[in-house]
């Protein structure tokens, strides 16, 4: 990200803390979303977000937070949204993955480098017993971005975060 | 942009905004109804991709009308006619097995028409809208062939009743490759590809799972149609009563 100056710097630190709607103990920041911030010769600021599915309905609610967590520190804002690059799992920073995983959602697994196939051949891991047992119970779970699996060996459900 | 071209380039927006939109609000339909709730969890987050891919079609298509119509007045203030949407989307959603089986359909094709366009349009918007779409398409393909496959080779009853299911949607297949005028226009002027050449690899792609669930595709020919002009059927009405009570009864309400 270009922080040209102090004021996108103190712009980019009140966005990248931001919860995520639907994950709230991820911030923008973890998920990845952000894709640049810049201000024009008014002092407007131009946020570019990249939203993780087409539909995700949390998409609305982040750019009025970012509107309005702006506004309070006293700072005009437009929020735009943008499709290219298409936002990728590959983005969930490290730190974001290690609280997927504390939250019992087992965290996407990584892209083929420079392809657009979807690889999940590596078996998908329990959250709560670390076996490898697992069963695909769901391709979509509680939201399109997560598919439900079952644990064979602890026989637990839990959540898996799809790579895309 | 000379207003010929505007016009073509709405007309192709909204087709494929409609086809979304109508498949999403039959698939919305399920929720709270799914045999089992992980179906409910499952359909109705389908129905929220395409009715969200809808929603940006609608937003593009609405920089290029005429009327300037914004997202929502395109979706929901429509009359009959003017939704251009194939016969395939508006079919009631019959039995789990029915509605699987039009998804499957409906998501190879749109998977394979995303993954053509954002190789061949020069339409920027619609290029990086294709990729993002295309990558959330192949889970459809997943989800749905999967049920296929379970439900073909799951009991000699819900054998049958697939069997009943490729009978019933087979009139309705053709309408989906059908290339009009307009799709001539939007090929040429570097739009869309053309959508016939990918009848073969749709083919191909039903039949590799249809092999492993004991399916047989039929010939694919081009029998009813009449969506792309606006000549809906009669279930067409109903689903539209239901769609546009909220918009018709408190114009403009938000929420
Ligand atoms: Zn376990």
């Amino acid at each position: 990200m270009v922080k040209a100056n102090w004021k996108l710097n103190n712009a980019w630190e009140v966005i990248r803390h931001i919860a995520d709607p639907e994950l709230p103990f991820l911030t923008l920041e973890d998920l990845g979303v952000v894709r640049g911030i810049t201000s024009d010769s008014s002092g407007l600021l131009y946020i570019e977000i990249t939203p993780t599915y087409i539909g995700c309905p949390g998409m609305t609610v982040v750019q009025e937070t970012i509107q309005s967590e702006l506004k309070n520190k006293g700072y005009k804002s437009t929020v735009t949204r943008s499709f290219s690059p298409p936002w990728t799992t590959d983005w969930i920073t490290e730190k974001g993955r290690q609280k997927l995983e504390s939250a019992g959602i087992s965290p996407p697994q990584p892209k083929r480098i420079g392809g657009t196939i979807i690889n999940e051949r590596n078996p998908i891991t329990c959250v709560r017993c670390g076996s490898m047992e697992t069963e695909k119970i769901s391709e979509f779970g509680a939201s399109a971005c997560k598919a439900l699996y079952r644990c064979l060996s602890c026989g637990e459900p839990f959540d898996h975060f799809k790579c895309i | 942009m000379s207003s010929q071209d505007q016009a073509l380039l709405f007309e192709v927006l909204l087709r494929l905004a409609d086809d979304n939109f109508i498949l999403g609000h039959r698939i919305s339909e399920w929720c709270g109804h799914a045999p089992t709730l992980e179906e409910d969890l499952a359909l109705p987050n389908i129905a929220l991709d395409l009715i969200g891919h809808a929603q940006v079609l609608y937003q593009m298509a609405s920089k290029v009308d005429v009327a300037k119509r914004d997202e929502d007045q395109l979706a929901f203030l429509r009359l009959e006619h003017e939704y251009k949407n194939v016969l395939l989307v508006e079919q009631e959603n019959g039995h789990f097995g029915d509605t699987i089986l039009r998804l499957f359909y409906f998501s190879v094709f749109m998977k394979l028409l995303w993954k053509r366009t954002k190789e061949v349009t020069s339409f920027d918007e619609l290029k990086f809208f294709a990729e993002k779409a295309y990558n959330e398409m192949v889970y459809h393909v997943r989800y749905s062939s999967e049920w296929v496959r379970r439900l073909g080779i799951g009991t000699h009853e819900s054998n049958c009743r697939m069997l009943g299911s490729v009978h019933n949607l087979a009139p309705f297949v053709g309408e989906l490759f059908l290339v009009d005028s307009f799709d001539r226009e939007a090929q040429e002027k570097k739009i869309l590809p053309n959508i016939a050449t990918f009848l073969e690899d749709w083919k191909k792609e039903i039949f590799e799972v249809f092999n492993k669930s004991n399916l047989r595709l039929g010939v694919v020919a081009l029998e009813k149609q009449g969506g792309r002009l606006g000549n809906h059927t009669e279930t067409f009405g109903y689903l539209l009563a239901e769609l546009q009570y909220l918009q018709r009864t408190f114009p403009g309400a938000k929420w």
